[in-house]
Parts: structure tokens; C-alpha cells; sequence
């Protein structure tokens, strides 16, 4: 269990990176902020508490590694990083704007701490694979951290990518499922159903915890117990709720991607305490 | 000339041979007795990764390996290397412009009996589209063996495309390196070009023999490296000759005549008249017999030769 000035403390952080992603996605006048609010606190664990990371070294070679699989919801991860000290936190509001670094989808090349490119679904689990095995190879101790959208599961790479960690006993590799239930099209048991996806990494060979996405006991739980698993992978299928913190956003389909007006942009940021 | 052998046997020696010197792992899917990556495999088992039928995740498992420092060699077959993949190879290793190399075999129709599904007359196409994507074509097994090096030790994604077919070698690299981007002139001639890539390189050279005979002179171009392509050396022979013919076991859209067509309509504007697949599928046959039926042969070669030459303004 962390402690309660610990988690008021990620709370808060995860607050920010709320606002962030609210800030990002109003400037830019398009984006996704559905899917980013519901990986906000598992992103704020990853980069304040869990990752071996250099903010002023982005390519420290020891690091850990994150690769954002569903690169949709580059905001999150964009206000992490700045929030973490990667860049200047004022940059967020150049999202998707021309001339900025900051690509609608991550792009290694521009953004100091993004590991790897993304944005078309299912290819960063393979990347993520990639850099697994590399460490293997090599015998380096970094891990390596990939999140994945439920909607995004329903590409066929994901189960190539998950075949091959399991087969290749990548137990450095941590998989977070955003089970946020929604996809563009509507719920994803509607649209083309990729559940039971703790049925599925378990048949895959995977490890697999269930838990509670903006549950900070249970986020850092699952990741102490990521990294006692030996010979392979590990899955945690974090239920979430999409648009998380903004009461209109919240399991709200629509707010997958499209960005606030003036007013609704108001309401979020009453909502986030901004 | 020496001893035939396909591309795709010397690729397999190359990266056996190489492994000795240089710290590189190599993927595959399935195919490694295929492809010949199996020669690098017996020798260096822990720096191969066979990532079975699933070639969508090799790219991407080579783009990781590659962001994290490694050289990674990704084989497959053409079709699936740069058809089945191509967007895993656009998005995760050409975007990021990742230090991957394609080793794509079975390119071409000289498939043979596999038939249409396997033989891949885009991959050239689909390939150099991609920006930052180096394409290399090699005519033999000595110029294979002279690129795989050269790939190594440039800084950037490569595709590779070797053939299944034996073929004679015509190239000479004794002393001497592949330098990407180049394109040599195998032999001088004032009234014809003949670019060719790949195994049809050693067809222009007969071609360049059957003209003589006419009393037409043809200069034979080899060009190894579709992108970025020599538009110096074939610009000063267009200049020269007036007339062009290029050969490539590749559809006649978006391969090696249609990236030199491009060239010259910008530097020297003359005939340029492409021998290659029809915008058509293959068959199933014997290598031979489908090289007669979709005209690669140095007949076809010849016969452009002069329609070119007839074509070129007085």
C-alpha cells in the first residue's frame, strides 16, 4: 500500500497531467482526450514512480523504456513528459499545431522522451517486443512498458506481438491494457468484441493482473508484481473509464476524438479543479 | 563467367560471412531454409530470431531492436516483406527513419511454380515510395554479397531484393565496395542505354552483344540502387545515346523504368521504353518459360533497343 501522502501526491500529479491533456487537446481544437484521461494515472505511476528514467538524458541508454502502442493519445503522454521535465510544460498548447514538435501521434524523432513512433494501431506492442528482446540480448536490465488500447486489440498484430514475447520469455516487458470499454464506432463488445482479455494473454502465455485504473494501491501493486515474474510477459488489464475527471467526457463515446469548445473547455477545467 | 547462383544464396553467405565480423541479429518468418538466413543461423543461433509466420510483427519487432541500438536483418519473401508489411515498414521503420535492413527474397516472377500469390512484381514500387528508403537491387551474387556489407555500415533503413533463380555473375567487386547510389557502366556504346537491375543486368549485357552484331552499340548501365538512383551516370548516357531502354524483373509501373523515366524527363527528356512485367499477374511455369512468356529475355531487350532508337528525336 503506498501512503497516503504518496498517492495525494500522484493524485495531484495526475491532476496536472488532466489539465494538461484538456490544454493540449482545446489549443490544438482536435485530438483525443476520451482515451487520454483514462490512462492519465497509470501514466503519472509509470513516470513518477515506476520508470528508470533521465529527463535530462531522453537517450540514456540504461532507461526504461515506454512505448505509447495507442499513440492516439499522444496528450497523455505529452503532458507526462513535460510534466516529468522533459520539455517546457507551455509547449503542450502546440499540439498538432504546424511548426511543433508536438505530432498529433508520437514521433521519436521530435520529442525529447517518446521511445518510438506511433499512432497506427498495434505496431508499438511489436516495437515495445523489440526493445524487450534487445535488453535480452544484450543483457541489459532496462523494462519495457507498452500500453494498448482494448480497441486497438482488435488488430491481429497485437496477438503476432503477444505470441512472440511469450515465446521469447520477455518477462521484462510490461503490457497495460486501457480497458476503457469504448471505441469510436461505440462499445467495443458492440463494434467487434475483443474480450475476455485476460482469458486471452493468459492463453497467449502472459501473466496477467486485473485491477482498477485510477486506483494508485492497485497500480502499484500490479507492477511490483510485474517485476517478480520470471520467463514471461506480464499483462495488466486496467479497467478505466474513458474521459476520466471531466464529468461530460466520462463514458462518453463522443469524447473520443474530438476536442472541447470554449464552453465545454470551461466546464472541464472546473471539473479538474484548474 | 562464373558459376550460377541466386541472390538469395549469397545473401544468406553474406550475413554468415559478415556475422564474423560485425555485431548484427537476423529475423525471419518461417522461411530461414528459404531465404538462406538458415546459414546464418547455424552458425549464430543466439543472434537469430525466428518470428514465424507473422511478418507484420518481425518490422516492428526489428524497428524496437533497432531503437534500441541493434542491427536487425528482417527476412522474408518479397510479397510479404514489402506487400504484407508495408505498413508496418512505412510506419514503424521507415517514419523514424530506423537503422532496419530488409532482406526480401523470391522477388519477381522467377518464382516460378508458386504461381501469382508468391511472385511479387510491386515490391520496388511499394519500396522506394517510402521516403528515406534506400532499395537495392543486386545483379549477382557478388554484387549481393558487396551491398549486404555496404548496407551494414550505412546508417538508415535498407530493402533488399534478391531473387530464387541462378544467376551468372557479371559484376566485379574484387577490391572495391558497393557505394550506395552508384550505378556502373558495364560496357560503353554510343547509340543505345540499357539500364538494367537485378538478374536482367547480365541479359542486357547479351543484348548489348546480339545489337554488335547489327552494328548497333549499346552501353549497359547496371544500376544496383533504385533509390536514391544515379541520376549523374544515367543523365551523361542519355546525353550521349539519346535513346533508353531499362530491364527489371518488376512490373513496368513504379520499378526501375518508371524511377529512371522520372529522372530524365527532368534532366535529358529522350525515349524511354521499359522491358519488365506487364501490368499483369504472373503464372505458375518453369523460370524459363515464364521469361519467355512475359518478355525478359535480350530478344525483348534488343527489340526496344531499336524501337528506342527509332523513336529518338533526329
Amino acid at each position: 500500500m503506498l501512503d497516503t501522502q504518496k498517492k495525494q501526491a500522484l493524485a495531484e500529479t495526475a491532476r496536472q497531467i488532466r489539465i494538461g491533456i484538456i490544454e493540449g487537446v482545446y489549443h490544438a481544437g482536435c485530438g483525443h482526450p476520451g482515451g487520454s484521461l483514462s490512462i492519465a494515472d497509470i501514466m503519472v505511476y509509470l513516470y513518477f514512480e515506476e520508470m528508470r528514467i533521465r529527463p535530462d538524458q531522453p537517450h540514456w541508454k540504461d532507461r526504461d523504456r515506454f512505448v505509447l502502442s495507442k499513440g492516439h493519445t499522444a496528450p497523455a503522454l505529452y503532458a507526462t513528459l513535460a510534466q516529468r521535465g522533459f520539455f517546457p510544460k507551455e509547449d503542450l498548447v502546440t499540439l498538432r499545431k504546424f511548426g511543433s514538435y508536438l505530432q498529433g501521434h508520437p514521433d521519436m524523432k521530435k520529442v525529447p522522451g517518446v521511445d518510438m513512433s506511433t499512432g497506427s494501431l498495434g505496431q508499438g506492442i511489436s516495437a515495445a517486443c523489440g526493445m524487450a528482446l534487445a535488453a535480452k540480448h544484450t543483457g541489459q536490465d532496462y523494462r519495457v512498458y507498452t500500453m494498448v488500447g482494448d480497441g486497438e486489440s482488435e488488430e491481429g498484430e497485437v496477438w503476432e506481438a503477444a505470441m512472440f514475447a511469450a515465446h521469447y520469455k520477455l518477462d521484462n516487458l510490461c503490457l497495460i491494457l486501457d480497458l476503457n470499454g469504448l471505441q469510436i464506432d461505440g462499445p467495443i463488445t458492440e463494434v467487434m468484441n475483443p474480450t475476455p482479455h485476460d482469458e486471452k494473454f493468459r492463453a497467449f502465455g502472459w501473466h496477467v493482473i486485473t485491477i482498477d485504473a485510477h486506483d494508485f494501491d492497485a497500480i502499484a501493486a500490479a507492477f511490483a508484481e510485474a517485476r517478480t515474474i520470471s520467463g514471461q510477459p506480464t499483462a495488466i488489464i486496467a479497467k478505466s473509464i474513458k474521459g476520466k475527471g471531466v464529468s461530460y467526457m466520462e463514458n462518453q463515446c463522443a469524447w473520443h476524438g474530438q476536442a472541447p469548445k470554449e464552453d465545454l473547455y470551461r466546464v472541464a477545467l472546473a471539473d479538474l479543479g484548474a | 563467367m562464373a558459376e550460377k547462383m541466386a541472390t538469395r544464396e549469397a545473401y544468406g553467405r553474406a550475413l554468415a560471412e559478415l556475422g564474423e565480423t560485425y555485431d548484427f541479429v537476423v529475423l525471419d518468418a518461417d522461411l530461414a531454409a528459404a531465404t538462406k538466413t538458415e546459414l546464418f543461423r547455424k552458425k549464430f543461433p543466439d543472434r537469430f530470431f525466428d518470428c514465424g509466420i507473422a511478418e507484420g510483427n518481425m518490422m516492428g519487432v526489428a524497428a524496437g531492436l533497432a531503437a534500441a541500438g541493434q542491427i536487425p536483418f528482417a527476412s522474408s519473401f518479397a510479397m510479404f516483406a514489402a506487400g504484407r508489411a508495408f505498413e508496418q515498414v512505412r510506419n514503424s521503420i521507415g517514419y523514424p527513419h530506423l537503422n532496419v535492413k530488409i532482406g526480401a527474397t523470391h522477388a519477381g516472377i522467377t518464382v516460378g511454380e508458386d504461381g501469382a500469390s508468391h511472385q511479387c512484381n510491386e515490391d520496388i514500387a511499394l519500396m522506394r515510395v517510402i521516403p528515406g528508403m534506400t532499395v537495392i537491387c543486386p545483379a549477382d551474387a557478388a554484387e549481393t554479397r558487396a551491398a549486404v556489407e555496404a548496407a551494414l555500415k550505412y546508417e538508415g533503413p535498407v530493402y533488399m531484393r534478391f531473387g530464387r533463380y541462378a544467376v551468372p555473375t557479371v559484376t566485379d567487386y574484387t577490391g572495391r565496395p558497393f557505394e550506395i547510389g552508384k550505378a556502373s557502366c558495364l560496357r560503353a556504346g554510343n547509340d543505345v542505354t540499357i539500364a538494367a537491375t537485378g538478374f536482367m543486368v547480365h541479359l542486357a549485357l547479351e543484348a548489348a552483344d546480339q545489337l554488335a552484331v547489327e552494328g548497333i552499340s549499346a552501353e549497359v548501365i547496371n544500376v544496383p540502387t533504385i533509390k536514391p538512383l544515379d541520376r549523374e551516370t544515367l543523365t551523361a548516357s542519355a546525353r550521349k545515346t539519346g535513346a533508353v531502354v531499362t530491364a527489371e524483373e518488376h512490373s513496368v509501373i513504379g520499378g526501375l523504368g518508371s524511377a529512371v523515366a522520372e529522372c530524365l524527363t527532368e534532366t535529358c527528356p529522350v525515349p524511354v521504353l521499359k522491358v519488365g512485367v506487364q501490368d499483369v499477374f504472373g503464372t505458375s511455369g518453369s523460370v524459363p518459360a515464364l521469361l519467355e512468356a512475359y518478355g525478359l529475355t535480350s530478344d525483348e531487350i534488343c527489340r526496344h533497343a531499336k524501337e528506342a532508337i527509332a523513336a529518338r528525336r533526329a
